[in-house]
């Protein structure tokens, strides 16, 4: 990684109520990589990626994006520097059709960020192409996990956070969804993934940045992590 | 056969109507949820700005309905205005903060508008082209109002296509589901409200416009609209545009066909289905289950039992108290009579909020039984006056009681809704129960037996039984009862899991509030001789809210001199000008957005700072 | 007989099974750690166990009294206390108003209206502080508190009700490492004292090697594993569910 990273993140803390989450939380994500941000449940992942994203109002530290500091604004002008969320649990709008999920997503385009067309989207999700005016509440998960990707890529992001893209879907959908990253990177994209998976994060990303407790444990190379047996043992399995 | 038809059709008049003014609400809610009080506020200045259009451009077709249509605009405008300075203030701030808030708003709105218009009742202009009937079957029936009918289902289409053929559109019906997760994509979230504002201020404004040619506009449209519009949205689903047409028929046809049968209690029906619907279906006709369930006000510090001298100090001002009449004027005594029934009045309801983090709307109801109570008692059934005044706690918690059943079963912004509803039960009971309340006339004659009838006399008697009132409801507050419902409101999870069945704690303590209210209305009645119905209107509620308010939710003193500051307040402005719900308005305003822990919470916390500094 | 009796625990949310057939028992001193990948369905056994939720099917027996169809407050009162994974305390009260909050819940004070509470039960509840380290503290205000403390007060407050279980949802999450283990230390020292039984969640592995007497691991609602702890670490197909299968 050369120059100044896409995203960095240094010293983040979090607060649920009087639960300290994020104890402190440093991490760099260069242009066009893909850092996977692995850890058991509870360990902080989603709470950085909120935090990032500014839905947090208890947190501490700062968050650098294209040398910019955003841990001071709110969500909707962090969208809209480029930094596309995800969230674990999805959050499709369950009344709206396939075709308006989209629209609510859709942004100018940004210079220096693919620019995606619900057109462009239907072809990289096919799925998505044939229920167009399917309302998002009679989809099945791994149909919203896509239809969710697709409306934040409507936002032309540079940057992706993707919170447990894999979690509770099937085989074949978490592989399409390993395939559908690995296009976006090729396209330019930039992407923090969070994942318990090991295998599916090892598949696409290319450096590792392992969360235990609210802190960064291990940074490095993804292979280095898949070598590393130690730290897969002391922070990921019982 | 044809009488029915056109009952049936005037009830469908009715019903578009109401849908105008509750769809502007459900929308308002759905993006903002925030319940706004002054929506009746924008339906009534659409009511007056669409008279004076139509007295000066109104007598062509062209010029009428442009001039309806301006009307609306300039309502859209003026609640676009109302969330840049108000609202965006308070999206963080407990519900009751933001319902005092838009009620502040109504007060100003309501000088504002009697400053501009005058006092009287303005008779509009007959719509152009529109001004005869049609015969249905040997019955007539006004031909514009044949016009509203279509209107609604118009209105309804526009709205659809709007929120699903824009982007706009889209982007209110996503807000409306998920409002973090629409900001999260970039969505400006402020702009979006105003927006909100502006159409759904409009869309009353346009109903309020459209009265003109068929009723006499007055200062009180607003709160009648806005209290039936409430229950047409909560009937329907909050936020839900559909829910408020289909409630809006239902409640339309309701009353066209409740006044054949119940003509003396038509109010009552509705807001009976209400409560009906909302125990049946919690989230209304077409209602979704809300994912985060409104705030409660914020908890502070612990209530501590003052030590010391300050634990005499309640006792101290007592004996001050009752020292008064050796030195004052009578009309030093009647105000001071008042402000004690007040502050009774206000730490009743303080119990609820301040303690069980209930935000009643409606706790007049329980002041104005006791009131009517203790009226009829003395004068219909000519009862000595201990006994009338027996009587008036009594009648308050039985009301409460009934009422406390429905109401606890909800938290939050239905809490309030439903209070809201018990009141304006209790209100349009005696307002159209003639034959025993005297309705708008009310009650006179109400006066103290002969050995209490001096002003010293009455003023020793009323401290005696309020002093006493409130030395008991301050030794709930620290009794185990007073702590089971702290817990509640705390935290209802770890109140539950350690055996405390919260629904009935607030129970019983919404009834405890009810009967030492109702004791305040008792004695309230026989200090001014009369009782109206105005006593258990929704005034009458924020007044004892805003008293509240004043002195500060967290502290147990905080109503008393919360009343005491209110009080003089009104006497000494009411003295000088007739603006004086402009200036409460004002006041309000600048509370809510300036001390939201109370005057007596900011004060003590100033002592704090000072001693940590 | 075992002092908890779980069987055949079944329930679903909207056709998704989120526990299926969930069985296992737990003795009096035991300290039984629940644990599994996200979604697993811990905190809805949880929920089946207190009676938060109902279950669709199956059976909670302690000592042999059926729990399944209770409400919450009655399963408590049979003798099942819990802590919550964010600490639900009451914060405008003090940390001894706490305690005797719940000692006259658990003695049916609740309804006094006249006597002051605050002279009920005030030493039973400093002693129950005492216990957990917080007895300095009775008489600051639980809002102010520092979250491992929050933590204690919340044992303290499980405790007051002297149950026969209790279930620990996530009892470290939020706290200080060094607190964690103090806190866990604290717990299996009760257990032994009391003769409690302990089901707790927890995340943190260091927690639940380092003091769950047995383990059950969940996996999309089913009990894939049960132990003591060396035997499941082992466990190849714990192992699958912990590191992921290839995409």
């Amino acid at each position: 990684m050369t120059g100044e990273p896409l995203l960095r993140v240094q010293g983040l803390q979090a607060w649920y109520g009087r639960a300290h989450i994020l104890a402190g939380v440093d991490l760099a994500v260069g242009r066009g990589e893909v850092l996977a941000l692995v850890g058991r449940n509870g360990a902080g992942k989603s709470t950085t990626m909120k935090a990032v994203m500014g839905l947090l109002d208890a947190r501490a530290g700062s968050v650098t994006f294209e040398g910019r500091d955003v841990s001071a604004l709110p969500p909707h002008r962090i969208a809209r520097l480029g930094i596309g969320y995800v969230p674990e649990d999805r959050r499709v709008f369950t009344e709206l059709t396939v075709e308006e999920n989209l629209e609510v997503g859709r942004q100018p385009p940004r210079p220096g960020a693919p620019h995606w067309t619900p057109e462009k989207l239907y072809a990289l999700f096919p799925n998505l192409a044939e229920m167009r005016g399917r309302r998002g509440g009679r989809m099945s998960g791994g149909e919203q996990q896509m239809l969710t990707l697709a409306r934040t890529l409507m936002g032309n992001p540079s940057l992706l956070l993707l919170d447990e893209p894999s979690e509770g879907l099937a085989p074949r959908i978490v592989q399409q969804m390993a395939e559908a990253l690995r296009a976006l990177k090729a396209e330019g994209l930039s992407i923090l993934l969070s994942e318990q998976n090991l295998a599916f994060a090892g598949a696409v990303a290319d450096r590792a940045s392992v969360i235990e407790k609210g802190v960064i444990r291990f940074d490095g190379p993804m292979q280095a992590l898949m070598k590393e047996e130690s730290i897969r043992r002391a922070y990921l399995a019982v | 056969m044809s009488f029915y038809l056109v009952q049936f059709l005037s009830g469908l008049a009715t019903a578009a109507t109401l849908f105008l003014v509750s769809s502007g609400l459900t929308i308002v809610f759905g993006v903002t949820r925030i319940v706004n009080f002054a929506h009746g506020s924008f339906y009534m200045l659409g009511a007056y700005i669409g008279w004076s259009l139509a007295e000066r451009i109104g007598s062509t077709p062209l010029g009428f309905w442009g001039g309806v249509l301006a009307a609306a605009l300039a309502a859209g405008v003026l609640g676009a205005v109302m969330e840049v300075l108000l609202l965006r203030r308070l999206y963080r701030s407990p519900e009751l903060f933001q319902l005092l808030a838009t009620f502040g708003v109504v007060l100003v709105v309501q000088d504002v508008a009697s400053w501009i218009w005058g006092p009287e009742d303005l008779l509009g202009r007959r719509a152009p082209g529109l001004r005869g009937s049609v015969e249905i079957l040997d019955q007539v029936f006004p031909l514009y109002d044949l016009v509203l009918i279509a209107l609604g289902p118009l209105v309804l289409a526009g709205l659809w296509l709007m929120f699903h053929r824009t982007r706009w559109g889209t982007l209110i019906r996503a807000a409306t589901q998920d409002r973090e997760m629409t900001a999260a994509l970039g969505v400006e979230p402020g702009r979006l409200f105003t927006g909100v504002l502006f159409l759904g201020s409009a869309l009353a404004g346009l109903g309020g416009a459209l009265q003109v040619p068929r009723e006499a506009i007055n200062l009180g449209m607003d709160m009648g609209i806005v209290v039936e519009a409430f229950v047409v949205v909560v009937v329907g689903g909050m936020g839900s545009l559909m829910g408020a047409f289909v409630a809006s028929l239902l409640i339309g046809q309701l009353q066209a066909f409740g006044i054949l049968v119940f003509p003396e209690i038509t109010l009552v029906l509705v807001f009976l289905f209400m409560a009906v619907v909302l125990v049946l279906r919690p989230y209304g006709l077409l209602g979704r289950a809300e994912e985060a369930p409104p705030t409660a006000a914020s908890p502070g510090p612990p209530l501590s039992a003052s030590t010391g001298i300050a634990a005499w100090a309640p006792l101290l001002l007592l004996a001050l108290l009752a020292l008064v009449p050796l030195f004052a004027g009578e009309y030093a005594l009647i105000v001071l009579t008042e402000l004690v029934i007040l502050a009774l009045f206000a730490a009743s309801l303080h119990l609820l909020i301040g303690l069980g983090g209930l935000v009643s709307f409606g706790h007049a109801a329980y002041f104005g039984l006791g009131a009517y109570g203790a009226a009829l008692l003395a004068t219909s059934w000519a009862a000595p006056m201990p006994l009338a005044l027996a009587g008036a706690p009594l009648l308050g918690g039985l009301g409460a009681l009934i009422a406390g059943w429905f109401c606890v079963r909800r938290s939050g912004l239905y809490f309030a809704m439903l209070t809201l509803a018990f009141a304006q039960i209790a209100w349009s009971v005696t307002f159209q129960w003639y034959g025993v309340t005297g309705g708008d006339n009310g009650i006179l004659g109400v006066w103290p037996d002969p050995w209490a009838s001096g002003k010293t006399a009455f003023y020793l008697l009323t401290l005696g039984l309020c002093g006493g009132a409130l030395f008991l409801l301050r030794r709930v507050a620290f009794a185990p009862f007073g702590y089971a419902l702290r817990a509640g409101r705390d935290s209802p999870l770890r109140a539950e899991a350690v055996g405390i069945d919260v629904r009935r704690t607030q129970w019983f303590a919404f009834t405890l509030a009810g009967s030492a209210a109702g004791l305040a209305g008792g004695l309230y009645a026989f200090s001014k001789g009369s009782v109206f119905p105005t006593l258990m209107s929704v005034p009458t509620s924020v007044d004892a809210l805003v008293m509240v308010l004043m002195g500060g939710v967290q502290t147990l003193a905080g109503p008393v001199v919360g009343a005491a500051l209110f009080h003089l307040l009104r006497t000494e402005i009411m003295s000088l000008t007739d603006l004086w719900r402009l200036i409460l308005g004002l006041v309000i305003i600048g509370l809510v957005l300036a001390f939201p822990k109370g005057v007596v919470g900011f004060a003590r916390d100033l002592v704090q700072r000072g001693r940590a500094a | 007989m075992k002092r908890l009796e779980v069987s055949g625990l079944e329930r679903s949310f909207g056709g998704v099974k989120a526990v299926r057939g969930v069985s296992f028992g737990l003795d009096a001193g035991e300290l039984l750690a629940l644990i599994g990948p996200n979604g697993a369905g811990k905190t809805t056994c949880f929920n089946l166990l207190n009676g938060q939720l109902r279950a669709d099917a199956g059976s909670v027996r302690l000592d042999g009294t059926e729990l399944v169809g209770l409400p919450p407050r009655r399963v408590w009162r049979l003798g099942v206390g819990r802590t919550f994974q964010i600490t639900a305390t009451f914060p405008t009260m003090t940390v001894a108003e706490n305690v005797q909050t719940v000692l006259l819940s658990c003695r049916r004070r609740l309804s006094g209206l006249w006597r002051p509470a605050a002279s009920f039960f005030r030493e039973e509840a400093v002693a129950l502080l005492d216990r957990v380290g917080m007895g300095a503290q009775a008489d600051r205000p639980c809002g102010v508190l520092a979250y491992g403390d929050l933590k204690r007060v919340e044992l303290a407050m499980a405790l007051a009700s002297d149950p026969k279980l209790l279930l620990m949802d996530e009892p470290t999450a939020g706290m200080a490492p060094n607190e964690r283990l103090e806190l866990m230390a604290l717990t299996a020292s009760l257990v032994r004292e009391r003769g409690l039984a302990v089901l707790f969640t927890e995340h943190d592995m260091d927690v639940v090697f380092g003091h769950a007497t047995r383990i059950l691991v969940l996996d999309r609602g089913q009990v894939i594993a049960e132990g003591p702890p060396d035997a499941v670490r082992a466990d190849p197909r714990v192992q699958a569910v912990y590191l992921g299968s290839a995409a």
